[in-house]
């Protein structure tokens, strides 16, 4: 028993390295906007995407629902931020009225999407829950008649930045010597955002909630049979999940200023997918490097494969955008063939293999 | 129907009655999975359920469970009817269950499947998750307690971290066990927990169903190892195509005429064409 509580303990190593963590963090927005400040923005999109893939490892990762339309929910949290802070409707609410608004909205749609899948597991999710995912965004592309909502698919420009006061996230700002352009204060309050709930996600996971979530995804007979509702947690799952989504689309629509439909097509849903199994379904840790990787490598390439080309063969051969994909796709199909349980192995599987060494070290007693 | 009523006699054992089947029916498309099956489970007591492969035992299991709905008549359990209630709420009201073919976990840690075992007698919400006040900081350590008591009670927490699905065979078993005790039930339904075990693991399930009944849990034990049976039920129902063939002490079933047919006819018959 005492053996099992000291594992948990933190040793004093782990916490320096977490201030280092901290520290670098800090600093990395100005390490990329000496590259460029095209940088800061897609870091602060790679954010974006590891809040999305937070949210969606709790429906796919925790409870094993296979959502293939969660991007709907980031649609959701979009448009309400859009509509109800832009010219359109000529409102302008603040954004700590709108997103727990879209956030709510968003887990309603989660349960809407929910009560009617709850006996549907596996593919037979996955076909309906794309499904759901389409409407949505064909919604968005068509709500422009006879009522304009939406603004179809030209979508919604002018979107207003957060704002506290006169304090505004889109302006440059210098203090302390150090000059803050809207992407920089962007990127510090999305880390902010980020580390909240990546401890609720954590704190979700060790919980009656997250292990029961956990029976659901490997046998929910048995779960059921242990007095587990899983109906009720299923619909948790959904709308917590959901509303993780919504956040993060109200962030994207006041970052970028102009949202469309086309933001929120399937291949978004698909690759938010992608990135929970990448780095490994129900592990917080794992889905965060597996957001960050696909989300950077692309990038990175956009910005290599040219160059690297014309320095080898002193010109274009293949198209950077063709062979961007290329390799990414290889990539995938080398992870999932070399490591299929993602990048970073459970927690529950490490702490298998640590009990394992300790017995062996120790004497028998 | 009224003999089967009648077979139970008064003041046989102390116990009053905890579970009382009547005239359970169940049908699969033309199938009569169960036809009229009633019998009383006595509190404390080791009630065993035998019949030939098919003859509906684990059927009885899934509609006691609420995993199917009956066709006819009703459980009563504790004072109250179950008819209509959903498996989790069959556990809440207190029975537990283990699997013919085991359904532990298999990803989860041996701890962490007993310790959701515990989720129905315990409380904590998303709120409590998230804000981890001192009332959910200390039912977690009560969860992990108990849960750990519990592979104790069972034998298995020396493997307390290890995944469920790289446990030995008989551990799985036990662990199933352990997951099922967590949930505090007051019927334990154990579905053939001897299947695939050897002599010595054997005889120390024994002795764990007797630790269990000394703990004040009636248990409904589905097996096929006769020794077994005879040696820790206090009473037997033997089912054969669905239908209760007799009931009784241990030892009076073992001799009854159509117990032998069942289990023997066929045999019997085949060995009369041969010879």
């Amino acid at each position: 028993m005492d053996a099992l509580l000291a594992l948990r303990r933190q040793p004093a190593a782990t916490r320096v390295g977490m201030i280092v963590i901290a520290l670098a963090l800090a600093a990395l927005p100005f390490a990329l906007a000496s590259v460029g400040t095209a940088w800061v923005r897609i870091t602060n999109l790679a954010i974006l995407f590891v809040l999305l893939s937070l949210g969606l490892n709790i429906v796919v990762g925790f409870a094993g629902l296979l959502d293939l339309g969660y991007i709907a929910f980031y649609a959701v949290g979009a448009y309400v931020y859009a509509l109800l802070a832009s010219p359109h409707f000529n409102l302008h609410w603040p954004f700590w009225v709108i997103l727990p608004l879209g956030a709510m909205l968003a887990c309603f749609f989660g349960v809407l999407l929910g009560t009617p899948t709850l006996k549907l597991r596996g593919d037979y999710l996955a076909i309906v829950t794309l499904g759901f995912g389409e409407i949505i965004r064909i919604f968005m592309n068509n709500l422009s008649q006879p009522v304009n909502i939406t603004n179809g698919p030209q979508g919604i420009t002018l979107i207003d930045p957060f704002r506290i006061g006169s304090f505004s996230f889109a302006q440059p700002q210098t203090f302390a010597g150090l000059n803050f352009s809207g992407p920089v204060k962007y990127y510090y309050l999305l880390l902010v955002v980020l580390l909240a709930v990546i401890v609720l996600n954590l704190r979700l996971q060790n919980s009656r909630i997250g292990r029961a979530w956990e029976a659901i995804r490997e046998d929910e007979v048995a779960a059921r049979a242990m007095g587990i509702n899983t109906r009720n947690l299923k619909l948790l799952a959904f709308a917590m999940g959901a509303s993780f989504g919504g956040v993060a689309g109200g962030m994207f629509s006041a970052i970028q200023g102009f949202i469309s439909p086309e933001s929120f097509v399937l291949v978004e849903s698909i690759n938010v997918l992608a990135m929970v199994v990448l780095g490994g379904m129900g592990n917080i840790w794992g889905v965060i490097l597996g957001a960050l990787l696909l989300s950077f490598v692309p990038e990175v390439l956009r910005y290599t494969v040219g160059p690297v080309q014309q320095q080898v063969f002193g010109r274009t051969i293949i198209d950077p955008e063709v062979i961007r994909m290329l390799l990414f796709g290889f990539t995938l199909v080398l992870m999932m063939l070399f490591r299929p349980a993602g990048i970073l192995p459970s927690a529950t599987r490490k702490r298998e293999l640590e009990t394992r060494r300790a017995a062996a070290a120790a004497p028998a007693v | 129907m009224s003999a089967l009523v009648a077979s139970v006699e008064p003041g046989v054992a102390a116990g009053e009655v905890l579970l009382r089947a009547e005239g359970i029916g169940k049908r699969f498309g033309g199938v009569h999975a169960l036809s009229d099956v009633s019998f009383d489970i006595r509190r404390g007591e080791i009630y065993g359920l035998i019949g030939p492969n098919g003859a509906g035992k684990t059927s009885l299991f899934n509609v006691l469970t609420g995993i199917y709905p009956a066709d006819a008549g009703r459980f009563v359990f504790d004072g109250a009817p179950l008819a209509g209630l959903k498996p989790n709420d069959v556990a809440a009201r207190g029975i537990a269950r283990t699997f013919q073919n085991i359904r532990l976990f298999a990803n989860l840690s041996a701890l962490e499947n007993v310790m959701i075992g515990r989720h129905v007698r315990t409380r904590a919400g998303v709120f409590g998750a998230i804000f981890r006040n001192a009332g959910t900081l200390e039912e977690e350590r009560a969860i992990e307690k108990r849960a750990y008591e519990l592979l104790e009670f069972v034998g298995v927490h020396r493997r307390a971290n290890d995944l469920a699905r790289h446990l030995p065979y008989g551990d799985q078993r036990r662990l199933e066990i352990a997951r099922a005790l967590a949930t505090d039930p007051k019927l334990l339904a154990l579905d053939e927990p001897a299947a695939g075990m050897n002599a010595t693991e054997t005889a120390a399930l024994r002795a764990l169903l007797d630790a269990i009944r000394r703990a004040g849990i009636t248990i409904l034990l589905i097996e096929h190892d006769m020794k077994l049976v005879m040696s820790v039920c206090d009473r037997v129902l033997v089912l054969d195509y669905g239908r209760r063939i007799a009931e009784g002490p241990a030892g009076e079933v073992q001799k009854d005429e159509k117990v032998i047919q069942a289990y023997l006819g066929g045999e019997v018959s085949l060995n009369l064409k041969g010879a």
